[in-house]
C-alpha cells in the first residue's frame, strides 16, 4: 500500500500516512488520525480522500464513513479561510456565548455551518471546548480567543479580515 | 467445557461454563428477551433489553454477554427488571413511527411484541418525532429510517454471516442511521438475511412488502426450487384469483439444512411461478403450423397416440426422452421407468451437471463417506477445490463461512480463480484452469505434478496434518479424476465427500437412472437384474442414445418422437430448430420455452412449489418437497407422465402401484366442477401425514417402489415425513464400474444472480442484475 502510485496529499501528509498505518498493531487504527492530517491538508474530507485513506488502510469506504459521521469536527464541505467555532455550552451559555454567537452572525452574515461568499470566513456552533474556566470562547482555525467581549470579539474577527489574524492551518 | 451449576429464578440450572446467560436460559425454557442478541453474532450489548438482576452485584447486567459459572444466582422477572425494561422501550419507541397496522413486521415484530408485554404504550415525551422518509437501497432492499432500534443485527449479519459488509452505521446518538455501502444504495449479494433478521420492520423487501399481513397467509415449508444445496424454505401463500400465490419465502423456523440462511433466489426468486404469461393450457400445433390452446382430452389423445403409433411402427429405439433437473425423485423415476417400460427405449438422458455416476462408483462399499450439507456446519477441517459456492452454492458458503468463523475451522482452498472464500481460508492455493487432475497427483506425493512452488508444498504439508476432512470438489472433477481423488481422499484417517452440481434435483435426477446407460441407483442396464423383471420385456438390454446422440439422431432423421420433462435442451446445447423439423415433440413446462415453441404437443406443468415429492440435492440430502402453490390449469410432471401413459394404453397401475388394499381413488377429473381432484387429494393426505396411495398420482406410491429397488434411499419414511432431512446410503449404490462413459457434463455456470431457465423467467433477478453495474469485491477490515 506504501507503493501509493498517485496520492491527492501533500508530499508531506502522504509520507506520514505511510508511516501512521504501519505503527499501530491493527491498521485500522490509523484512520482517526488520518482523517485528522487530511482535513488539515485538504481542509475536509472529500469523497477522494474517504477513498484514497479507505484504500491505504485496506478497509471498505463505507467503514471510513461510519467513523467520519460520529465526529463532528470532522467535516464533508469545504470551509472558509478562517474557520470560527463559537462554544455555547454550559460555561460559555452562562457567560454569554450566544450573544457571541449572535455577534458573529451579525458581523459576518453568515449562519451555522455557513461560509462568506469571498470565501475567507465560515462559522460553526460547537460544543464545549474545553476553555470553561475563561468562558466564552471562539476558536479560530486552531486558535483560541478566551473571555471574549464584544470589543475583543470585533477586534479578533477585524484582524483576520485585515489580514493581521494568525495564520496557522 | 465442564458444566456448572447456577440458580435463574429459583430453579438450579447447569450449562457448559461459558455458556452465555441467554442462550442457557432459551435452553431451558426461560425466555429473555433481545433485541440486539444474535445467535452465531458477535455480541453487541446494544439494546438492555436483556437485563437481569444477579446476585452481589449493583446493577443489573445484560444476558446476552454474562456467561454462568458455578454459584451465580440470576432473577429474570421482577418489578425492577420490567420496569427497567419498560424504560428501554419507551426511548425505542421516542422516535418510532408506530405505524404497525401498516408495517410489514406487524403481527411479527419484536419490538410490538416486547410493547405487549411490557407496556410502554404511554410516553412521557413531548417532542416531535423525527422522520425520514423509506429510502429504496436496492430492488431486493427498502429501509424506513424511524422503524429502525438500532440493534445492530443487520450490520453484523451483512459482515460476519455474509462477508459482504454492505451495512454501516453512521452518526451518533439519536441522529445514528444504518448506512448502506454505496451512501444511497447498496452493491451486495441480496440475500436478504439483513431483512430476515430486522427484529421491527425497518428493512423490508421489495418482494413482500405493503402486500400481505402476516396471519393472512398460509405458510408451508419445502425446499428451494433453486440450485443444488436444497435449502428448507417456508413459502407464505396468498390466494389469488388462479390459485395460491408465492408472497415470500423465509426460513424463520431454522429446522433445515441451512440453519437461518437462504439466499437471494431462495428468499425472492419464487416470481417465475406467479407470471401471468404461464403456460396453463396443453397447446397442440396445428395444421396453420402453429401451436393453439386445445382441451386436455384432445392434448393428451393426440400425444398417446402418436408415440404408440410411432413405437409400434419404429419400435422404442426411436424415441427420446429428456428429464428434468428440477422435477421431483419420484418424476424423474417415473420419467424413465415410463420411458424403459411403457416406451421400450434406453434413449433416456438428462442435462448432467456433475458426474454423480463416477462418484457414486468411486464410494461404492463405503460407509458414511458421503458429506451431508449438514456436516458442513461443524467439520473441523475441509478442502473445497474448485467451484464457486458464493456464487453457484450460496447455501455452501455460508456454512463454510459460519463454520470457520463460530468453530475455528480450517477451510483449505484450491482455484484457477480468485474465488470470494479465499478470505475464509487458512491456506489459498491458486492453479491453473487445466491444473485439477496434477493437484490431486501432486498432494498424492507426486512431488513433480506441480511446478515446483513453496506455497503448494506448504500447503500440502498443513492439509496432510487434518485428521477429518470433508472434501467438496466442484464439476473441474471428472471421471477419473474423481476416482483420482477420492482414493487420495481416502488416505486420511477420517474424510468425506461431496460434489457440486447444480438446480435442485440433479442429483436425484442422476439416482433415479436418467442415464441411457444407468437405472435407478446406477445400476447398468446392461446388468439389469431385478429390473428385467420389474420392468418386463419392453426393457431394452443395451444402452440408449445419451442427450447428444439423440440430436444427431433426430438430425440424421433416426429419431421420430422426442419427449421432454422440464428441461430446455435446445437453448441450454445450442440445438438447431432444423434437427427436430421431422421429430414429434412432446415439451412439458412452465413456459413456452427455446424447446417448447418448437414442440407438437405442450402441456402446462407445476413447478417444485407446486406439487409434492421428494428432492436429493448435490450433497445426498433427501428432502421432503410439499406442495404449497397452486396455479389453475397446470398440472404436475407425475401426473402427465401417468396421464400419457394411460392414452398409449399402458396399464397404469403396473407403472405406478397405486391402491393396494383395495382402496381406490378415479383419475380426476379435467378441469371444471371436480377440479383440483389429484391435487385436494395430495394435500389431503399431506394434511393428514398418511400415505394412502389411492391414486396413481400419488408420488409416494412411486416412492414406495424407489425405496424397494433403490437400496441408498431405503432411508426412515417416518423422519422424511416429519420433515427431516434424510442422508442418502451411498455405500449401497449398485453402480459396478463406469469405466468408459462419455463425459456429457456441462456445468451450468449459473451465478448469485441468475438460474437456468427459471432465472429467465424470474424478473426480480433480472432487476437484480440491472442494478448491479459492478460486482462488490472489497476486503474486510483486519
Ligand atoms: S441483502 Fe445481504 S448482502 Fe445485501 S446488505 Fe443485506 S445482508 Fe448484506
Ligand atoms: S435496520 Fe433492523 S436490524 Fe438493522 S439496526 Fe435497525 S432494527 Fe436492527
Ligand atoms: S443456496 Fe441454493 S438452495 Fe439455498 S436458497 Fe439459494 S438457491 Fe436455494
Ligand atoms: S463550555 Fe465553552 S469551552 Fe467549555
Ligand atoms: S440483547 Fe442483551 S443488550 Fe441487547
Amino acid at each position: 500500500m506504501a507503493a501509493e502510485k498517485t496520492t491527492i496529499f501533500s508530499p508531506e501528509t502522504a509520507a506520514r500516512f505511510d508511516k501512521l498505518v504501519t505503527i499501530y498493531p491493527v491498521k485500522r487504527s490509523a484512520l482517526v488520525p488520518m482523517l485528522l492530517y487530511a482535513q488539515d491538508d485538504i481542509g475536509y474530507i472529500s469523497d477522494a480522500v474517504v477513498a484514497e485513506i479507505a484504500e491505504r488502510i485496506g478497509i471498505t469506504e463505507l467503514d471510513v464513513r461510519n467513523v467520519l459521521s460520529y465526529y463532528s469536527m470532522l467535516r464533508t464541505k469545504p470551509v472558509g479561510k478562517y474557520h470560527v467555532q463559537v462554544c455555547t455550552n454550559i460555561s460559555c451559555m452562562l457567560r454569554d456565548g450566544y450573544a457571541t454567537l449572535d455577534q458573529c452572525k451579525k458581523k459576518l452574515g453568515i449562519g451555522h455551518k455557513e461560509t462568506t461568499a469571498d470565501g475567507l470566513f465560515s462559522l460553526e456552533e460547537v460544543e464545549c471546548l474545553g476553555v470553561c474556566c475563561w468562558a466564552p470562547v471562539v476558536q479560530v482555525n486552531y486558535d483560541f480567543y478566551d473571555q471574549l467581549t464584544p470589543e475583543k470579539l470585533d477586534k479578533v474577527l477585524d484582524d483576520y479580515r485585515e489580514g493581521r489574524g494568525k495564520e496557522t492551518k | 467445557m465442564a458444566d456448572v451449576s447456577f440458580t435463574v429464578d429459583g430453579k438450579k440450572l447447569t450449562a457448559p461454563a461459558g455458556t452465555l446467560l441467554i442462550d442457557a436460559c432459551r435452553a431451558h425454557g426461560i425466555e429473555i428477551p433481545a433485541f440486539c442478541y444474535y445467535p452465531g453474532l458477535s455480541l453487541q450489548a446494544a439494546c438492555r433489553m436483556c437485563v437481569v438482576r444477579q446476585e452481589k452485584v449493583p446493577k443489573l447486567q445484560t444476558a446476552c454477554t454474562t456467561p454462568v459459572a458455578e454459584g451465580l444466582v440470576f432473577t429474570t422477572e421482577s418489578p425492577e427488571i420490567a420496569q427497567a425494561r419498560k424504560a428501554t422501550i419507551e426511548l425505542l419507541l421516542g422516535n418510532h413511527p408506530l405505524d404497525c397496522p401498516v408495517c410489514d413486521a406487524g403481527g411479527e415484530c419484536e419490538l410490538q411484541d416486547m410493547t405487549f408485554r411490557y407496556g410502554a404504550h404511554e410516553s412521557k415525551y413531548v417532542e416531535i418525532k423525527q422522520h425520514r422518509e423509506e429510502q429504496q437501497w436496492s430492488p431486493v432492499v427498502f429501509f424506513d429510517r424511524p422503524r429502525c432500534i438500532l440493534c445492530y443485527r443487520c450490520v453484523r449479519m451483512c459482515g460476519e454471516g455474509m462477508d459482504v459488509w454492505a451495512l454501516g452505521i453512521q452518526n451518533r446518538g439519536a441522529g445514528a442511521v444504518i448506512a448502506p455501502n454505496k451512501q444511497d444504495h447498496l452493491e451486495c449479494e441480496e440475500c436478504g438475511q439483513c431483512i430476515d433478521v430486522c427484529p421491527v420492520g425497518a428493512l423490508t423487501s421489495g418482494t413482500y412488502r405493503y402486500k400481505t399481513r402476516p396471519w393472512e397467509m398460509n405458510h408451508v415449508s419445502t425446499v428451494c426450487a433453486h440450485c443444488g444445496d436444497g435449502c428448507k424454505t417456508t413459502l407464505g401463500l396468498k390466494r389469488a384469483d388462479d390459485g395460491m400465490e408465492i408472497v415470500r419465502g423465509d426460513n424463520r423456523d431454522k429446522s433445515g439444512i441451512n440453519g437461518d440462511f437462504l439466499c437471494i433466489k431462495g428468499r425472492y426468486a419464487f416470481d417465475y411461478s406467479n407470471r401471468e404469461d404461464r403456460l396453463t393450457k396443453p397447446l397442440v400445433r396445428q395444421a396453420n403450423g402453429e401451436l393453439a390452446p386445445v382441451s386436455w382430452e384432445e392434448a393428451l389423445e393426440f400425444a398417446g397416440k402418436k408415440l404408440r403409433e410411432i413405437r409400434d411402427a419404429k419400435g422404442g429405439r426411436a424415441i427420446g426422452v429428456i428429464g428434468s433437473n428440477r422435477t421431483t425423485n419420484e418424476e424423474a423415476y417415473l420419467l424413465q421407468k415410463f420411458a424403459r417400460s411403457v416406451l421400450g427405449t434406453n434413449n433416456i438422458d438428462h442435462h448432467r451437471t456433475a458426474d454423480y455416476a463416477t462418484f457414486a462408483a468411486a464410494l461404492k462399499g463405503n460407509a458414511d463417506r458421503e458429506a451431508s450439507l449438514r456436516d458442513f456446519a461443524a467439520a473441523p477441517a475441509i478442502l473445497l477445490l474448485g467451484g464457486d459456492p458464493t456464487e453457484e452454492h450460496p447455501g455452501l458458503a455460508w456454512q463454510l463461512r459460519s463454520d470457520v468463523r463460530l468453530n475455528q475451522a480450517r477451510l483449505y482452498v484450491v482455484n484457477h480463480e480468485l474465488i470470494k472464500l479465499r478470505r475464509q481460508a487458512k491456506a489459498f492455493l491458486e492453479i491453473s484452469q487445466d491444473g485439477y487432475a496434477d493437484l490431486v497427483s501432486f498432494l498424492s506425493g507426486n512431488g513433480g505434478a506441480l511446478s515446483s512452488n513453496e506455497k503448494a508444498a506448504s500447503f500440502r504439508e498443513d492439509l496432510l496434518k487434518e485428521e477429518s476432512v470433508l472434501i467438496v470438489f466442484g464439476p473441474e472433477y471428472r471421471g477419473k479424476d474423481i476416482e483420482a481423488l477420492v482414493k487420495f481422499g481416502m488416505g486420511f484417517p477420517k474424510a468425506k465427500f461431496a460434489i457440486l452440481g447444480d438446480y435442485a434435483n440433479s442429483r436425484g435426477a442422476a439416482d433415479m437412472g436418467l442415464f441411457p446407460d444407468l437405472l435407478p441407483g446406477y445400476v447398468p442396464v446392461t446388468a439389469a437384474g431385478t429390473f428385467a423383471e420389474e420392468y418386463g420385456e419392453a426393457l431394452p438390454a443395451a444402452p440408449g442414445l445419451d442427450l447428444v446422440e439423440m440430436f444427431d439422431a433426430a438430425g440424421a432423421g433416426d429419431l421420430a418422437a422426442l419427449y421432454v420433462v422440464g428441461s430446455n435442451p435446445v437453448s441450454r446445447y445450442g440445438v438447431d430448430a432444423s434437427a427436430l423439423k421431422n421429430v414429434f415433440l412432446v415439451v412439458q413446462d412452465m413456459f413456452l420455452t427455446e424447446t417448447a415453441k418448437l414442440a407438437d404437443v405442450v402441456f402446462p406443468a407445476a413447478n417444485l412449489y407446486e406439487k409434492a415429492g421428494t428432492v436429493t440435492n448435490t450433497f445426498g440430502d433427501i428432502q421432503l418437497v410439499k406442495k404449497a402453490a397452486d396455479r389453475a390449469g397446470v398440472r404436475s410432471d407425475f401426473e402427465l407422465i401417468v396421464r400419457l401413459a394411460d392414452r398409449m394404453g399402458a396399464d397404469v397401475k403396473k407403472l405406478v402401484p397405486f391402491g393396494r388394499g383395495g382402496v381406490r381413488a378415479d383419475f380426476g377429473q379435467t378441469r371444471g366442477a371436480q377440479s383440483g381432484e389429484a391435487d385436494r387429494h395430495q394435500v389431503w393426505l399431506t394434511a393428514h401425514h398418511i400415505e394412502l396411495k389411492a391414486s396413481p398420482f400419488d408420488p409416494f406410491a412411486i416412492f414406495d417402489e424407489v425405496q424397494r429397488l433403490v437400496p441408498a434411499y431405503d432411508i426412515p419414511r417416518m423422519d422424511l415425513l416429519t420433515g427431516n432431512d434424510q442422508h442418502i446410503k451411498t455405500e449401497l449404490v449398485q453402480i459396478e464400474n463406469t469405466g468408459s462413459r462419455r463425459d456429457l457434463v456441462l456445468p451450468s455456470k449459473d451465478t448469485l444472480f441468475t438460474s437456468g431457465t427459471l432465472g429467465k423467467y424470474s424478473a426480480m433477478l433480472h432487476s437484480v442484475m440491472e442494478s448491479h453495474t459492478r460486482k462488490t469485491a472489497e476486503t474486510a477490515a483486519d
